[in-house]
């Protein structure tokens, strides 16, 4: 019996594995009303804008956004999550909903994921398709104060945001996840949060639940929210064992090129990177099309960089399918051995040779 | 692979944020004044440290409230946060605290045996599972390891339950306890010996593993004796660094000079540290005992002779120190002046303004009109920085501000590149001639490039580089600036960089000004006119034009023919291979940990020395040169000097290996045949496609192997130790002696890469056993066999460096490491492969075709662009 980690690591040597794009964006063109949303949960607050409730509410428009995505040529799906946590969902006054919305949107993901790989089976293709359960990275952190005059006041705590991310990780595991992705990571010490959450949870299981960790940068020169640069991120989440890391949202992928360059060259694992469908128009539109994002990032394929890609806010079934095209037959990127100096970093990486 | 690079050889871990170690600091917290504790963070990373050890532990406080609250604050800090944490406490719920606060990967400080393995293993765990590095303690359940037996081996009972658990090696430092010694009880005797002995053993027996410890207890019995305390704790580092000892919690500032200790003080430290047997009747401890009486409170002096410009006014005096380079008595001299000046109501600036400067224009122009070489300009610019460095407390105390530079400039060594000794030339020579130069190193990123010209506002960005690859990087900065929008002038140089790189690649990448520099004299030139108003605009557009033209001339035609690689290959060099060496009398390979400095300082080939420092002419006739001859003299006294230090107190050690292998010719390849480890190891070399005239040969180095069988040997040497002795010279301010130091551990590798060929001829190979050949005749190559080195002519792929230094496991037996961008570490080293055809011969490989370029990514099994990238100056 292969590990499921195995088993990513063996479709992901063969070539480069696509995952999915924005659900956001897809849901938007849907225009729900707040019925569509709300159902019939009773809930205090509105919840028009609460996408990730919509698993329990309107399942079929999540299954039609997977499904779209999987014939697009996902082999990846990432669950409708983002905000699923009780962080988030306070604001929604639906915290006592959280398990529910995790477990369900995991089981959409999977048994769709399931019928995509049984039907390639029977037609003699042996194409395995994976559900990651998607992790955002709620709206606090632990590493800055929100009031400048007091730089050593912290809104949450380690702890506490642990136990918020353990709660949706077990949920999402127990709904069918294949890993769990920690995504859109703008700052380090959340994610590292993260990792203590599903390294409990392993324990609790007493089974690898495998990691996938994705950085978000927020300025040019390469480092995101709590001023770690790439390199130093790698170094601080190392210990997470992650079957991927990579870069997601950010900029547009003409933006994250040198960065997803510089990852390619230290991280002994897989890379995932999934920008952002280019920049924000003055409307806050993304209106990159399709086979331009697909050509940006066919070049980081053609270098052997990557080993999945996908798109974040603004990508389509339509990017992922051109995505899909434009790298078919190209190598995936070699992983390069594990580095054997200590590796240490403050916001900056600094090493110490074996 | 040995694809990484130490960002430094020895650590020094910042001690003053530690309530157990610094009065101050413990007195702020319990204050509650984190603010002016903060401050005391900052100043520890702007003085150096690379790390930073907090310690809370002290019985009237809330340690886990104090340690949160400070990492918390200090994480608000980018300027302190930027450097890896050290989380030390001897209560594991503080470290847990601690962990939750720090974002980065901090290093836990420590955990031990000493309450059993389980719980040991626990804590590791926890380690892990926060993603951190740990110190163990070498403590197990019976107590502290005190012999070196005992450290020993609860060091290797704690790795191997560590490594048993998945617990990364990399990320364990042992810590093997450092104890007081000369504390009169025999018993102590042995503890700084068994430390230094238990570090060597312990990095053996332990892959990856570190080691570290706190220098205070070792001088323990000299509480009170600062002089005896300071040269104890240099004396032990000199020893037990080169044992393996990675890192220390120690006050930088507080180390003294190995060999500026007073030599009867040095030896009785050693004596004791050592154990050395001593002569006369006193022990070692009671010889020190006694001598510390002496140093009590009594400070260095030193008898000056006082010359006849001694006498001078002291404003002639600074002028004539300036122009002459002598940096004995500049910081009086300046301080007498200042105190004139200021009793005449003057200002500190004004120093700088007026005889320094005067100093500085003299020796500018007499550099400008080439009356003055650069020696004596570095030596110089000593004098000038260590009057300036005494100047600026005061200036600053005045707020005012300084001299105005001319102009902003960075200097940087680009990443993957640690070479400096160019770049540190040209820095000195602005920094001369009034520019504010702002020196990030080497290994710099292009993104440190871009925020500091930013934040700092700086006029120009120069870049430096030595090797090929640094090119590639030198574009991707380029490239970064266009995509930054910026506009500032670019200067490019470093010995691989050239005028048509230059116009090709980086000024194609970049809108504003890109300008090659081609040495150091042209420097100040091309920056005056940089940032002239009236000559800027043509300046620039002239060379934007010379630019051009060179584009242009290699877009059309003028350059040479191509041959097909078939027909390349069908041109090939027929050795004769009835004359191909023996196989080798002592085949394998062979590692030599500490070849004799003095034999290779008779080795040494002067006229490449001379030439970095950028006066032209053949050693020895250099010295008799009408022109540069009296510089080149007094270059040559220096670097004597300093020869004689470094051979007689061993500052440096010269290590290499060598091996021979089995292998045959495959085409343009070699294949290695690894008996023993039943493999094969490729060598794919590059053959020449520039048509020739009639009957020369399109060569390869892989036609002087035979295809039926032959042997090819490989070798790779470097001079380690270098570090502390320019960590001196710059905290010093002595560029002069920097630059030196580095330029002859450079002609120490080469001498050592000639020497060692000469071994392998003569005796391990074994071909030329009768070989007689004079120095000159040895740097005149006049032997049998050649060793090119990859990144060179005959073999431009520095990417077979790895292969190389893998077949000589170069990283385990002389500690050489490649930077990602294939540059050796320590930069004084030289690789190289051994081919002993007698036919064997240099050449260079120059322009190769797109097929070859094809067929090497085959061969090489990698992708198209990452062999582009390889062989990028041997491609259009």
């Amino acid at each position: 019996m292969t590990t499921v980690r195995e088993r990513l690591n063996a479709a992901a040597a063969k070539r480069v594995l696509i995952s999915d794009g924005a659900f956001g964006t897809q849901i938007q063109n849907r225009k729900l009303v707040e019925e569509d949303y709300a159902g019939d949960l009773g809930l205090k607050a509105d919840q028009k804008g609460n996408n990730d409730i919509l698993a329990l509410t309107r399942p079929d428009v999540i299954a039609d956004i997977t499904r779209a995505y999987f014939e697009a040529g996902s082999d990846i799906i990432a669950t409708n999550t983002f905000s699923a946590n009780v962080i988030s969902q306070a604001d929604y006054a639906a915290e006592a909903l959280v398990r529910d919305i995790n477990v369900e949107s995991a089981k959409i993901a999977r048994e769709l994921a399931d019928i995509f790989e049984a039907e390639d089976a029977k037609a003699g293709i042996d194409r395995p398709r994976f559900v990651a359960g998607a992790i955002g990275p709620t709206n606090k952190t632990l590493s800055l104060s929100p009031d400048v005059e007091d730089p050593g006041f912290r809104e949450i705590d380690f702890d506490y945001l642990t136990e918020v991310y353990h709660e949706q990780a077990a949920a999402l595991v127990e709904g069918g996840a294949d890993f769990i992705l920690i995504e859109t990571i703008f700052d380090t010490l959340n994610a590292k949060a993260g990792v203590m959450a599903v390294k409990q949870l392993e324990r609790e299981l007493g089974r690898d639940v495998p990691i996938m960790l994705s950085m978000t940068l927020t300025d040019l020169s390469g480092r995101n929210l709590s001023g770690h640069t790439v390199e130093a991120f790698w170094y601080a989440v190392r210990h997470a064992n992650p079957i991927t890391i990579g870069l997601n949202c950010s900029f547009g992928a003409e933006q994250l090129r040198p960065h997803i360059q510089l990852l390619s060259k230290i991280a002994d694992t897989l890379l995932l990177a999934y920008p952002n469908a280019g920049l924000p128009n003055e409307l806050g539109e993304y209106d990159e099309a399709p086979a331009t994002t697909a050509a940006l990032v066919r070049e980081w394929a053609e270098n052997g960089q990557v080993n999945i890609l996908g798109g974040c806010c603004g990508s389509s079934p339509d990017h992922i399918a051109a995505i899909a095209k434009a790298v078919e037959g190209l190598s995936p990127r070699q992983v390069p051995s594990r580095d054997t100096a200590m590796q240490l970093a403050g916001l900056e990486p600094f090493t110490i040779a074996a | 692979m040995t694809d990484n690079i130490s960002s430094a050889q020895f650590v020094n871990i910042g001690e003053r944020t530690n309530v157990t170690g610094s009065a101050r600091f413990k007195k702020l917290i319990m204050a509650d004044d984190y603010a002016a504790a903060v401050e005391v963070a900052r100043q520890q990373v702007e003085n150096g440290a690379q790390v930073i050890d907090v310690n809370m532990d002290e019985g009237l406080l809330d340690a886990v409230h104090a340690m949160t609250t400070f990492l918390k604050l200090i994480a608000a800090e980018p300027d302190i946060a930027r450097v890896p944490l050290m989380i030390d406490s001897s209560k594991w719920e503080v470290i847990e605290a601690g962990l939750k606060c720090v974002s980065g990967k901090p290093i836990v400080n420590s955990i031990s045996m000493k309450e059993g393995e389980e719980q040991f293993l626990e804590q590791a765990r926890k380690c892990m599972d926060y993603g951190a590095a740990a110190v163990v303690m070498a403590f197990d359940e019976v107590g502290q390891a005190d012999t070196k037996d005992r450290k020993v081996e609860i060091c290797k009972r704690a790795y191997d339950l560590l490594v048993g658990i998945g617990f990364p090696p990399e990320d364990i430092i042992f810590d093997p306890n450092v104890f007081a010694v000369a504390t009169g009880i025999e018993d102590h005797d042995r503890y700084g010996l068994d430390f230094i002995e238990a570090v060597r053993e312990i990095k053996a027996l332990c892959p990856y593993a570190k080691t570290s410890g706190g220098l205070s207890n070792l001088s323990f019995s000299f509480r009170g004796n600062e002089t005896v305390r300071r040269a104890m704790h240099s004396v032990f580092l000199y020893h037990a660094i080169p044992a393996g000892f990675d890192m220390a919690i120690v006050n930088a500032g507080q180390l003294d000079i190995y060999d500026e200790i007073d030599p009867v003080l040095r030896d009785a430290c050693e004596d004791v540290i050592l154990m050395r047997p001593v002569e006369g009747e006193e022990t070692a401890t009671e010889r020190l005992i006694n001598l510390a009486e002496s140093y009590r409170g009594k400070s260095k002096e030193e008898d000056k002779q006082a010359a006849e410009w001694r006498g001078w006014a002291v404003e002639k005096r600074l002028e004539h120190a300036l122009v002459k380079g002598i940096d004995a008595d500049v910081v009086e001299d300046t301080e007498e002046l200042r105190q004139a000046i200021f009793a005449a109501g003057g200002r500190p600036i004004e120093v700088i303004e007026g005889p320094l400067m005067d100093g500085m224009n003299v020796v500018g122009d007499l550099f400008g009109s080439g009356k003055m070489f650069l020696p004596q300009v570095v030596k110089s610019a000593r004098v000038m920085k260590k009057a300036v460095a005494h100047l600026i407390p005061f200036i600053e105390a005045e707020k005012e501000e300084g001299a105005k530079a001319k102009g902003k400039i960075i200097m940087a060594t680009v990443k993957g590149d640690v070479h400096d000794i160019g770049k540190n030339i040209v820095g000195v020579v602005l920094q001369c001639n009034g520019y504010e130069v702002i020196d990030l190193g080497v290994m710099v990123p292009w993104s440190t490039i871009l925020e500091t010209a930013k934040k700092e506002d700086v006029d120009m960005i120069g870049l430096s580089g030595l090797i090929t690859p640094s090119l590639d990087e030198m574009v991707t900065v380029a490239e970064e600036m266009q995509r930054a929008e910026m506009d500032i002038p670019l200067l490019i140089g470093g010995a691989t960089t050239s005028k048509v790189h230059t116009a090709l690649r980086i000024d194609g990448a970049y809108d504003g000004p890109v300008i090659h520099v081609l040495d150091a004299s042209r420097a100040v030139g091309v920056a005056s006119r940089l940032l002239s108003d009236t000559l800027r605009d043509d300046f620039v557009s002239e060379t934007a034009a010379d630019y051009e033209h060179v584009r242009d001339v290699r877009a059309g035609k003028g350059q040479s023919e191509l041959l097909s690689l078939a027909d390349a290959r069908a041109n090939f060099y027929d050795a004769y291979v009835g004359d191909k060496a023996a196989p080798p009398l002592k085949p394998g390979v062979h590692v030599f940990d500490d070849w004799s400095l003095a034999d290779l300082r008779d080795a040494i080939d002067w006229t490449p020395f001379f030439r970095a420092w950028e006066l032209h002419g053949t050693y020895p006739k250099i010295l008799q040169d009408e022109v540069v001859g009296e510089s080149a003299q007094s270059l040559w006294a220096d670097a004597q000097v300093m020869l004689d230090k470094i051979v007689e107190e061993k500052w440096l050690t010269a290590r290499g290996v060598c091996g021979f292998w089995p292998c045959a010719r495959d085409g343009d390849d070699v294949t290695i045949h690894r008996v023993r480890k039943e493999e094969h190891v490729v060598l794919p070399f590059l053959r020449q496609q520039v048509k020739k005239s009639r009957d020369r040969a399109n060569m390869c180095l892989a036609d002087f192997i035979d295809p039926a069988g032959d042997w090819i040997g490989g070798f790779a040497v470097g001079i380690h130790g270098i570090d502390d002795h320019i960590a001196r010279f710059q905290a010093d301010n002595d560029d002069y002696s920097d630059i030196l130091l580095k330029a002859l551990a450079d002609r120490f590798a080469e001498a050592f890469a000639e020497r060692l060929h000469q071994h392998v001829r003569t005796d391990l190979w074994g071909y030329a056993p009768g070989e007689q050949l004079t120095n000159e005749a040895l740097i005149k190559e006049q032997y049998r066999g050649i060793r090119p080195a990859p990144g060179y002519p005959a073999c431009p792929d520095h990417s077979l460096k790895p292969i190389l230094f893998d077949l000589l496991e170069a990283e385990k037996n002389v500690g050489l490491e490649l930077t990602e961008s294939f540059a050796m570490w320590p930069t004084a080293a030289v690789s190289g492969f051994y081919f002993g055809h007698p036919e064997s011969q240099y050449f260079g490989v120059a322009r190769i075709g797109r097929d070859q370029l094809e067929d090497y990514a085959r061969r090489r099994n990698v992708d198209l662009s990452t062999a582009e990238r390889w062989l990028r100056p041997n491609l259009d």
